[in-house]
């Protein structure tokens, strides 16, 4: 193929006709207050793990949400699981729940992806 | 001989029952680690064996603490299980003495009725008669009990009575014929003869209308295959618990204990259920909010059949309750975190710990708040005012939001994380030079006592308050305020400290008593360890815990925990206030006293 | 009988009053006007409080209106078709038809511990910001004049945590109303306000909002914030995420008020649970929220104002006159 000096990116935008959407339904079985989440960011504020990283749970799980998983698992294991969101959540989403089941469920899509 | 076919199914069964068994302990005591061998080593040629004699017998024949908890229970218990023996061992003394040897047939005792129909002129013959048809009697009350029970738990005290699974109820069935065929083969047989004690005989005259030699064999025949369809269902059913929790008494005394992994001690703890359902009762899933398939018992069960599923293991508030109430005495939080473990979960690490500051100066004391207690801010403006009143050199090792203590982590099965967090905290920790840890939070204490290796000593600061007032390090006056401790489940059951903070509260203020405290205390509901339940399950939680600690009307629920504090001022019934806060509040201030004498000293408080 | 001398209460009883009737109020204060007596200047046209509370006082100053102050009633029943009220000291008030109009309390803001407030002396609520404001001056503790102010929206409103999962509707107007305020008073400083939703739902509300950021410059941030504490000079450190960046943030701000939300008063509790009309939150409840919204399953018990649900002062009036409506045919048909 011919060199032209410079490669195509990815589009930036969220292609919600090809992402993987079913995802999230799986999820918000195990933890249904998931879907009351209404993005204030208090869960990123008092985040402990933020404190010394660039965590932000309420981005990581709108990513997830939106079927985005490149490089989340690496982004989730940030988090100490402390619990503080959980503790100032208005809408009282089990945002820890939240976390260790997308822990458990973007393993196994990684198993997913080395079987196929 | 003495000889019959109508033995065969017997001796079948009990063959097959002792190989199970044998193959079975011989596959969990080769799964031992390596500590629990040790312990076996070395205590199994001391007096630790013969003392788990006296408790087997304790407790796996006369049930002595599901008779503590609950008599009648306890007794429907203690008639089969002890009355079965005593008919074995009475039976077979009394065989031997009818054969004139020891070494008899090995069924004669079983059917010793049918065998020794006509001759009764061995030692005591008389005596044993009497006596075997008692405890036939005992053995057959119990059964009464235990087929009331099923119609009807109430009755005997038990709120909800366990869910079975199909080889429990072969096993189950099987058990309920044993004993009532065994009195009707033994009457038949002494109606055919002629004989038989108060209760045979009795019930033999009864049955001296029917044609008793046709049934009599039939009869034996039954009680026969009863007794083998109860053998070889034992071992996959929950009777597999009754040699199992014999094998467990003797470990437990030599000292193992289910370690961090999967272990042989896990199996036989696992195997020594006997799904009695007491966990069921004790558990505030069940009675606060209505689920009935997370408790121990239904956890045991499904992990033994190899039936876990996730919820089920993450379904639980890790309060402790259930072990407090176990008559087996199992490690049932402890073995739920071995099912939790999520090592198959790579660890990858990705904290950046060059945030997380190592002390600049050397200081005496550390105080670590904790996550949570940074929610909770008065607790640690409170804990500032006792260290500097106490004139203590400390480092607030967390104050710019440290790491956690770990356990959170561990407590969801990450064990790898959880270690990383734990060595990096431990040399933050060492770089201060201190010779004490303080720390406001009950999880994060059980973790610093169980799971760092430190050398310096760690208190919870209920404890290091009380410490402070003994030795006169701060002086408190006592309010005239009613007040109510709840015990926090990690401090109280989970750590044993039940009594300083009682103490604290003593000096502070008028304590009152409240119906489940210490060992029973319940949780508040906030605990972190279950994934499961949402808020509104929290909330029934919740509010039933407050309802009941707050129905002598406090005028302040007192608690040492930052969750428990959260959970109980979110219900808004009453003023939850901190150990820490009282104290502060009630302190007698020195710097107060001199405050003339040093201005300066109250300025560098502020800016500590 | 009317139970609480606010809006709602004096209005119903002004206009059942001129029918004809004798009217008593039974107010807890010691003086008549509820909640407005907290306020300096009502959203959204800076209207006067007092003004507006002289008004309805001078409604009532008429013959047949008797007007109890200092009352506090703590049972409320019925026998016989007549109403009984009892208050402390066992004194029984009487008539043939109770009106219900025990308004809102504010929410008590330590129950949100982290956010600092009854803890650092800096961190106040929107009551007290207007309890300051009637001095004509907004200052810290320390007597300084505030540089940076911050107003946190929703605090015990839309919060599971603390069991209130309804929106108040009055704290965005008023959070807007107060920084505006608060700029006239001190242009130089900086004014932030964070939200989870700006909810501008009433007339002329958006156009004050609108104002307040081209005229006063009040920035407005997208974040709840999560926790506040206290620097050694006794500023108020605060954490949020800037969401709208995805950032999380931290601000120092010499004020932090915290826009407290609208709860069931305690008499509004327990009087409709006495009478079995408990809603949820602890409000009261009335029998349909389209044709019958001030009648009670108790025949003549009627409801008025924000004993009901959060309610602003011109939705409380027009409830107001409606109650006294259904009152009136009530009395007319009995």
């Amino acid at each position: 193929m011919k060199n032209w000096g410079f490669k195509i990116s990815r589009p930036r935008a969220i292609d919600f006709d090809t992402a993987d959407l079913a995802e999230y339904s799986k999820l918000v079985e195990k933890v249904p207050s998931a879907k009351r989440c209404l993005m204030c960011g208090a869960c990123t504020a008092t985040c402990s793990a933020g404190n010394h990283t660039d965590f932000n749970f309420r981005h990581s799980h709108l990513m997830y949400r939106r079927g985005q998983f490149e490089g989340l698992a690496e982004e989730l294991d940030k988090c100490m699981l402390c619990g503080k969101c959980k503790m100032v959540c208005p809408r009282g989403v089990n945002t820890r729940a939240i976390i260790y089941n997308m822990r458990i469920f973007l393993n196994d899509m990684n198993y997913k992806n080395i079987e196929s | 001989m003495n000889y019959h076919p109508f033995i065969i199914p017997f001796s079948a069964g009990a063959i097959f029952l002792f190989a199970v068994v044998i193959y079975k302990f011989v596959k969990w005591f080769r799964n031992l680690d390596r500590k629990q061998m040790y312990f076996v080593n070395k205590n199994i040629f001391s007096f630790k064996t013969i003392e788990a004699i006296g408790e087997t017998f304790r407790e796996a024949l006369i049930h002595r603490n599901i008779y503590k908890k609950n008599p009648l229970l306890g007794y429907m218990h203690m008639s089969l299980a002890f009355g079965w023996f005593l008919l074995i061992a009475v039976g077979k003394t009394e065989s031997s003495f009818y054969a004139g040897t020891f070494f008899e047939e090995p069924w004669l005792a079983i059917f010793f009725k049918y065998f020794a129909k006509e001759q009764h002129s061995y030692f005591m013959a008389a005596e044993f008669s009497f006596i075997m048809d008692l405890l036939l009697l005992i053995v057959l009350s119990g059964v009464a009990l235990a087929l009331f029970k099923r119609v009807r738990s109430n009755f005997l005290g038990m709120k909800k009575a366990t869910k079975h699974s199909k080889f429990d109820r072969i096993a189950l069935a099987s058990l309920w014929w044993i004993f009532p065929l065994r009195l009707l083969a033994e009457s038949t047989t002494a109606a055919v003869a002629g004989n038989g004690n108060f209760l045979t005989g009795t019930v033999g005259n009864w049955l001296s209308g029917l044609p008793v030699e046709a049934i009599e064999l039939p009869m034996w025949w039954a009680y026969s295959f009863s007794l083998c369809a109860f053998f070889v269902s034992l071992p996959f059913s929950r009777y597999m618990h009754i040699p199992t929790e014999v094998a467990l008494i003797f470990l437990r005394k030599w000292g193992a204990t289910a370690g961090e992994q999967y272990s042989g001690m896990t199996d036989l703890q696992l195997n020594s259920c006997s799904r009695c359902g007491i966990c069921i009762d004790s558990c505030q899933l069940n009675f606060a909010a209505d689920i009935n398939h997370v408790q121990s018992v239904y956890f045991i069960r499904d992990t033994r059949y190899k039936k876990l599923t996730d919820e089920v293991a993450n379904n639980c508030l890790m309060c402790g309750r259930c072990v407090e109430a176990c008559p087996v005495g199992l490690e049932l939080t402890v073995i739920r975190q071995q099912l939790r473990n999520k090592a198959e979960i790579p660890g990858k690490h990705y904290f950046e710990y060059n945030k997380a500051e190592e002390s600049k100066n050397k200081t005496d004391v550390i105080y670590f708040a904790g996550c949570m207690t940074h929610l909770t801010p008065s607790i640690i403006i409170s804990m500032k005012k006792i260290f500097n009143e106490a004139g203590e050199r400390f480092w607030f090792m967390d104050e710019d939001k440290g790491l956690c203590c770990g356990r959170p982590m561990r407590q969801q099965g990450f064990v790898q994380q959880s270690k990383d967090l734990i060595s990096k905290n431990m040399r933050l920790i060492a770089s201060s030079g201190a010779k004490m840890m303080v720390t406001s939070c009950p999880i994060c204490y059980k973790s610093f006592t169980e799971e760092y290796v430190l050398d310096i000593p760690v208190m919870h600061h209920t404890e290091y308050i009380k410490m402070l007032m003994d030795k006169k390090r701060i002086n408190v006056k006592k309010s005239d305020l009613n007040m109510v401790y709840h015990d926090p489940c990690e401090l109280g059951r989970g750590s044993g400290i039940f009594e300083q903070p009682r103490d604290v509260l003593r000096q502070t203020g008028n304590l009152r008593v409240s119906e489940f405290e210490k060992e029973n205390a319940l949780c508040c509901g906030g605990s972190l360890s279950n994934t499961v339940i949402e808020l509104d399950t929290q909330i029934k939680i919740r509010n039933h815990a407050l309802e009941v600690l707050t129905e002598s009307k406090p005028d302040v629920l007192a608690t040492a925990c930052p969750l428990c504090k959260k959970s109980f001022v979110h219900g808004n019934k009453a003023k939850v206030m901190d150990i820490a806060e009282i104290v502060a509040d009630c302190l007698n201030l020195q710097s107060e006293k001199n405050e003339k004498k040093s201005v300066n000293k109250k300025e560098s408080i502020e800016f500590i | 009988m009317i139970i609480g001398g606010g809006p709602a209460g004096l209005e119903a009883a002004y206009n059942i009053a001129i029918n004809g009737y004798k009217v008593t109020i039974l107010e807890k204060d010691n003086e008549i006007g509820g909640n407005i007596k907290k306020w300096v200047k009502l959203f959204p046209d800076f209207g006067d409080a007092a003004e507006i509370r002289k008004a309805f006082a001078d409604k009532v100053n008429k013959g047949n209106i008797e007007i109890q102050t200092g009352v506090e009633i703590s049972e409320l029943y019925s026998e016989n078709e007549k109403w009984f009220a009892k208050n402390g000291n066992n004194v029984i008030y009487s008539a043939d038809a109770a009106l219900l109009a025990t308004g809102f309390e504010a929410f008590d803001a330590r129950r949100k511990e982290e956010l600092g407030y009854g803890i650092y002396d800096n961190v106040i609520t929107s009551v007290d910001f207007e309890e300051m404001y009637k001095t004509g001056k907004i200052l810290t503790a320390q007597g300084t004049v505030p540089k940076r102010i911050a107003f946190l929206n929703c605090v015990g409103s839309r919060d599971e945590k603390v069991g209130n999962h309804y929106c108040s509707r009055v704290c965005c107007i008023n959070a807007v109303k107060q920084a505006t305020e608060f700029k006239e008073l001190v242009p130089d400083a900086e004014a932030y306000c964070f939200y989870m939703d700006m909810r501008m739902a009433g007339q002329f509300y958006e156009e004050l909002y609108r104002k307040s950021q081209e005229k006063y410059n009040v920035n407005y941030i997208r974040g709840r914030i999560s926790e506040a504490a206290a620097t050694f000079d006794k500023r108020i450190q605060i954490k949020s995420e800037d969401t709208l960046t995805g950032l999380p943030m931290k601000m120092t701000v010499d004020i932090l008020v915290l826009m407290v939300g609208i709860e069931s008063s305690a008499s509004t509790t327990e009087l409709s649970r006495q009478n079995g009309i408990n809603g949820e939150y602890g409000f009261a409840k009335s029998l349909g929220l389209y044709i019958s919204d001030n009648l009670t399953k108790k025949a003549g018990l009627f409801l008025a104002g924000s004993c009901k649900r959060p309610l602003t002062l011109p939705e409380t009036v027009a409830d107001s006159r409606a109650a006294s409506v259904q009152i009136l045919n009530y009395l007319k048909l009995n």
